[in-house]
C-alpha cells in the first residue's frame, strides 16, 4: 500500500475547510437500471451528504461507472429515485438540465473539444448556458486555469496539451460552471504514471476547498488520503461502504477481501 | 556518469554549418531522387515525357494558331487556309457569341444602350420614347436594336447592357465573402442576408416592392415572434412566427372560402407600388439562360441545400421515431432517383397535382428539384461526419448542461461539419455540373446553348471550341470551389498540430 500512496504521501492535507455538513446533497433510493435485460445496477441506496468525499471502486463491470453517469443522467435509470441538490430526476428535459448544470463531470478520456481553445472550452458552458458576459466567464476560467496551474495554455488547443495537462483542463472546465457537485470518472486511468499526481493533486486541492465529490477511481492513496466513505461496488450493487482506515485495514465481505488483494497485494 | 577513459569525448569546436555537397540538393536532387531513381523509373519517365509532348504537339498549334477574327465558319477555314495551316480552332465563334453563352436571351438593356452610346442615331429615329415607347413600331425597334449592337462591342454591351445580373453577380462575390472568410466584418453578414431579395430583384426585375416587402415581411414575422416568445416562453413565440408567416404570405381564412383580407404582403405591395412606383422591366424566368443559369441554380442549390441537408441529418439521428422514419424516407426515395428523371416529373407531372390555372415558374421548379436532390446527398455526408464524431463529445456537451439544440451548434456541428467538408464540396461541385442537365427540361443552359449557336448557318459544324469554353467556364467555378474547401481544411485543423 505504501507504494500506492507515494503519488500524494508528499503532500500536507489541509483539513480544516473538508467538513460535512447534515445537508443532503444526493439521495438515491431503490435505483435499478438495466441495459435491455441486463440488470446493471440493482437496489442502489446512497445518501451523500454536502461536503462528503466518496471513492467508488470495484472490478470493471460491476457498475461503478454507470452509477454515477446516473446521477447527472448522462444514463437513465428504470426503477428507483435519483434526487440532486433537491431535484428529483425524471425523464423531463428541464429537470436534466437543471441538474446537470449544478453537477460537474470529468471524464476518463477528458473530452475536451479539440475545436476550441482551453479559454474557449471553459467559457462556453458559462456563456451559453449561465449567460454570463463573455468577459466574466474568461475572468473565472483564467482564475480557474490559475487553480489547475496551467494558466499559460489558455490560448492554446486541447491537442497541443499532455493528458495530464488535458484532465487539469477538464476539471477547471467543469469548475467554471460553479458545480456544487463533483462527479469524477476514473479521471486518471489514461494517464501516464507521472502524469497522475498532477490530476490528483489538483483533486485533493477541490477536496480541501470543501466540495462534495464522487470519484470512481481505483487510486487507493487518494481514497485514504481524502475519502471520508469508501464504497466497494461488485455486479452491480454496493457490496461494502465504510470510512477508508477500516475499509482497508478490516473489510468484512470476502469479495472485497479479494479485491483489495489483488489491488494492492503486489 | 563516468565510464572508461577510452569512450570519453568532449567537443572543443563547433563545426559550422556548410553547404551540402553538389548534386545533393535543389533541382538536381529532386530529379535524381523523382525522376531517375532507378531503372523503370527512368524509362517511365522518358515515356511520360513522350506522351506529353506528343499530345501537347497534336494540341497546342490548333490552340495557339486559332483564328479570332470571323464571322462564320466558312470564313475561318478560308483564313487558316490562307495562312497554310493544317488546323486550327476557330476561336472567332467565342469572341463573336460568349454574350450569348453567358447570358442566353436574357434581354440587354436597350434604352441604356440607346441613350448613352448610340446617342445620335436615336435622336435621329425620334428619341427614346419613339423607338421604345408604348406605341412605338416594334420591327422598327428590332432593327434600331440590331444596328445598334453590330455598332457596339461586346464589352459594351456586356458591361452595360447587361448590368442588371453582372451586379447581381458582383453583389453575390460581396455577400458570399463574409460567410467564406471569417476575416471580414461581421457587419457584412447583413449584406448576405439581404443579398436574396436584391439578386431576385436585378434578376427579375418588377416592382421593387415585390422583394422588399417579402423581405419585411419575414422580418415582421420574425420580429413578432420574438416580442412573443420574450413574454410567453419560446413555443409562443415559434407559433406566433408561424401564425404571423400564414396572415402576411398565405391564406389562413381560404378553408372557409374567404379571400380577400389574406394575405396581407399584396396589400402591402400595392399601398407602397401606389405611394412611389419604383421598378425595373421585369424578365421573365424563360428568358434567363447561358452561364448565368448555372450560377442562378447552382448557387441558390448550394446556399439552401447545406441547411435543409443538416436538419435531414440530425432527423435521421433522431430518437423520435417519426422525425427519422420522414428524414430516412426522403432521403432514400430523392437520392434513388435520377435527377433527370425528377426534373421531369417536375416539369410534366407537377402540372397534374397543381390546381388547374396555377403557374409554377420553370426555374423556381429546377431551383427546387435540384436543392432538395442536393441536400440527401449532404444529409449522408454529414451522417458520416456526426458518425465520426466520439460518444465522448455528446456526454460532456451534455454534462455542462447544453440543451441539443446549443450542443449541435456549438460542438457537435462545427466538429461533424469539419470532417464533412471535402464530401460537402464534392456535393456542391457535383450539384453545380449537374446543372446542365437542366437543358432537357426546355432551360437553355450553356450547353443548350452550344446547339442553338451551331444551328445558325454561321457556325453550322463548330464544336470543340464551344465545349472547351462552357467546360473552362465550369471547371473555373469548380477550382475555385476544391481550392476553397482545402483552404477552410487547413484553416479549421486545430488538432495535432
Amino acid at each position: 500500500m505504501s507504494e500506492l500512496q507515494t503519488s500524494i504521501e508528499d503532500r500536507q492535507i489541509n483539513r480544516s475547510q473538508m467538513k460535512v455538513s447534515d445537508e443532503i446533497a444526493i439521495d438515491i433510493t431503490d435505483m435499478n437500471k438495466w441495459y435491455g435485460t441486463f440488470h446493471v445496477l440493482r437496489d442502489i441506496n446512497l445518501t451523500v451528504n454536502r461536503g462528503e468525499r466518496i471513492v467508488v471502486c470495484g472490478p470493471s463491470g460491476s457498475g461503478k461507472s454507470t452509477l454515477i453517469r446516473c446521477i447527472n443522467a448522462l444514463e437513465e435509470h428504470q426503477k428507483g429515485k435519483i434526487t440532486v441538490d433537491g431535484t428529483t430526476l425524471s425523464t423531463d428535459l428541464k429537470n436534466i438540465d437543471k441538474v446537470r448544470s449544478e453537477v460537474g463531470m470529468v471524464f476518463q478520456h477528458f473530452n475536451l473539444f479539440p475545436h476550441l481553445s482551453i479559454l474557449e472550452n471553459c467559457t462556453l458552458a458559462p456563456i451559453w448556458v449561465r449567460k454570463v458576459p463573455k468577459r466574466e466567464a474568461e475572468e473565472t476560467a483564467m482564475y480557474f486555469l490559475e487553480k489547475v496551474k496551467i494558466p499559460e495554455q489558455a490560448l492554446k488547443y486541447p491537442g497541443q496539451l499532455s493528458g495530464g495537462q488535458q484532465q487539469r483542463v477538464a476539471i477547471a472546465r467543469s469548475l467554471c460552471m460553479r458545480p456544487r457537485i463533483m462527479l469524477f470518472d476514473e479521471p486518471t486511468s489514461a494517464l501516464d504514471p507521472e502524469m497522475i499526481k498532477e490530476v490528483l493533486d489538483t483533486m485533493i486541492q477541490l477536496a480541501e476547498d470543501g466540495m462534495t465529490m464522487i470519484c470512481v477511481t481505483h487510486e487507493m492513496g487518494f481514497a485514504q488520503a481524502v475519502a471520508n466513505r469508501v464504497i466497494f461496488m461488485d455486479q452491480g450493487q454496493i457490496i461494502e461502504q465504510n470510512e477508508p482506515k477500516a475499509f482497508f485495514n478490516t473489510p468484512q465481505n470476502d469479495r472485497t477481501k479479494l479485491f483489495l488483494s489483488q489491488i494492492l497485494g503486489h | 556518469m563516468s565510464g572508461p577513459s577510452s569512450i570519453a569525448f568532449v567537443r572543443r569546436d563547433i563545426i559550422a554549418p556548410a553547404p551540402p555537397p553538389p548534386g545533393q540538393a535543389g533541382v538536381l536532387r529532386w530529379m535524381r531522387e523523382n525522376l531517375f531513381s532507378s531503372l523503370t523509373n527512368t524509362l517511365l519517365t522518358l515515356l511520360s515525357v513522350y506522351l506529353i509532348w506528343s499530345v501537347l504537339a497534336s494540341v497546342m498549334p490548333w490552340t495557339l494558331n486559332g483564328v479570332w477574327g470571323a464571322s462564320s465558319l466558312n470564313e475561318c477555314r478560308e483564313i487558316r487556309d490562307a495562312r497554310g495551316l493544317e488546323t486550327a480552332a476557330c476561336w472567332a465563334v467565342i469572341n463573336e457569341r460568349w454574350l450569348q453563352l453567358l447570358f442566353g436571351f436574357y434581354p440587354t438593356d436597350d434604352r441604356l444602350l440607346a441613350s448613352v452610346f448610340h446617342a445620335e442615331p436615336l435622336a435621329a429615329a425620334g428619341g427614346l420614347e419613339a423607338v421604345f415607347g408604348a406605341g412605338s413600331n416594334a420591327t422598327a425597334r428590332i432593327e434600331f436594336v440590331n444596328a445598334m449592337k453590330a455598332d457596339l462591342s461586346n464589352l459594351t454591351i456586356f458591361f452595360f447592357g447587361y448590368w442588371r445580373p453582372l451586379l447581381a453577380v458582383v453583389l453575390l462575390v460581396v455577400a458570399v465573402a463574409p460567410i467564406l472568410y471569417a476575416s471580414l466584418p461581421r457587419g457584412l453578414l447583413w449584406v448576405s442576408l439581404a443579398y436574396p431579395f436584391v439578386a431576385v430583384f436585378l434578376f427579375w426585375g418588377g416592382s421593387v416592392w415585390g422583394p422588399a416587402t417579402v423581405a419585411l415581411g419575414l422580418v415582421a414575422a420574425l420580429y413578432i415572434g420574438r416580442l412573443v416568445s420574450a413574454r410567453l416562453g419560446l413555443l409562443a413565440g415559434a407559433l406566433a412566427v408561424v401564425a404571423a408567416f400564414f396572415m402576411i404570405f398565405l391564406n389562413p381564412l381560404g378553408v372557409i372560402g374567404h379571400t380577400g383580407l389574406f394575405p396581407l404582403f399584396p396589400h402591402a405591395k400595392g399601398v407602397l407600388d401606389a405611394l412611389m412606383p419604383l421598378g425595373l422591366p421585369a424578365i421573365p424566368s424563360d428568358q434567363f439562360g447561358g452561364f448565368m443559369l448555372a450560377i442562378i441554380i447552382g448557387t441558390s442549390g448550394i446556399v439552401l441545400s447545406l441547411p435543409i441537408g443538416i436538419l435531414l441529418a440530425l432527423g435521421r439521428q433522431s430518437t423520435m421515431p417519426f422525425i427519422r422514419w420522414v428524414c430516412v424516407t426522403f432521403i432514400e426515395v430523392i437520392r434513388g432517383v435520377p435527377l433527370i428523371v425528377w426534373l421531369f416529373v417536375a416539369s410534366t407531372l407537377l402540372k397534374y397535382f397543381l390546381p388547374p390555372g396555377s403557374s409554377f415558374d420553370a426555374l423556381l421548379r429546377v431551383i427546387i428539384l435540384v436543392t432538395l436532390f442536393a441536400s440527401a446527398y449532404i444529409a449522408e455526408v454529414v451522417r458520416g461526419g456526426l458518425a465520426a464524431l466520439p460518444k465522448g463529445q455528446y456526454e460532456a456537451a451534455d454534462s455542462l448542461g447544453l440543451d441539443y439544440w446549443k450542443s449541435m451548434q456549438l460542438i457537435v456541428l462545427p466538429q461533424a461539419l469539419k470532417v464533412s467538408i471535402p464530401g460537402i464540396v464534392n456535393t456542391f461541385i457535383g450539384l453545380f455540373k449537374d446543372t446542365t442537365l437542366v437543358v432537357f427540361v426546355g432551360l437553355r443552359d450553356p450547353l443548350g446553348l452550344t446547339n442553338a449557336i451551331r444551328a445558325t448557318p454561321e457556325w453550322n459544324g463548330i464544336y470543340w471550341e464551344l465545349y472547351i469554353f462552357v467546360a473552362l467556364l465550369f471547371f473555373t467555378f469548380c477550382f475555385f470551389m476544391s481550392r476553397y474547401s482545402m483552404y477552410l481544411e487547413r484553416k479549421l485543423q486545430t488538432d495535432h498540430r
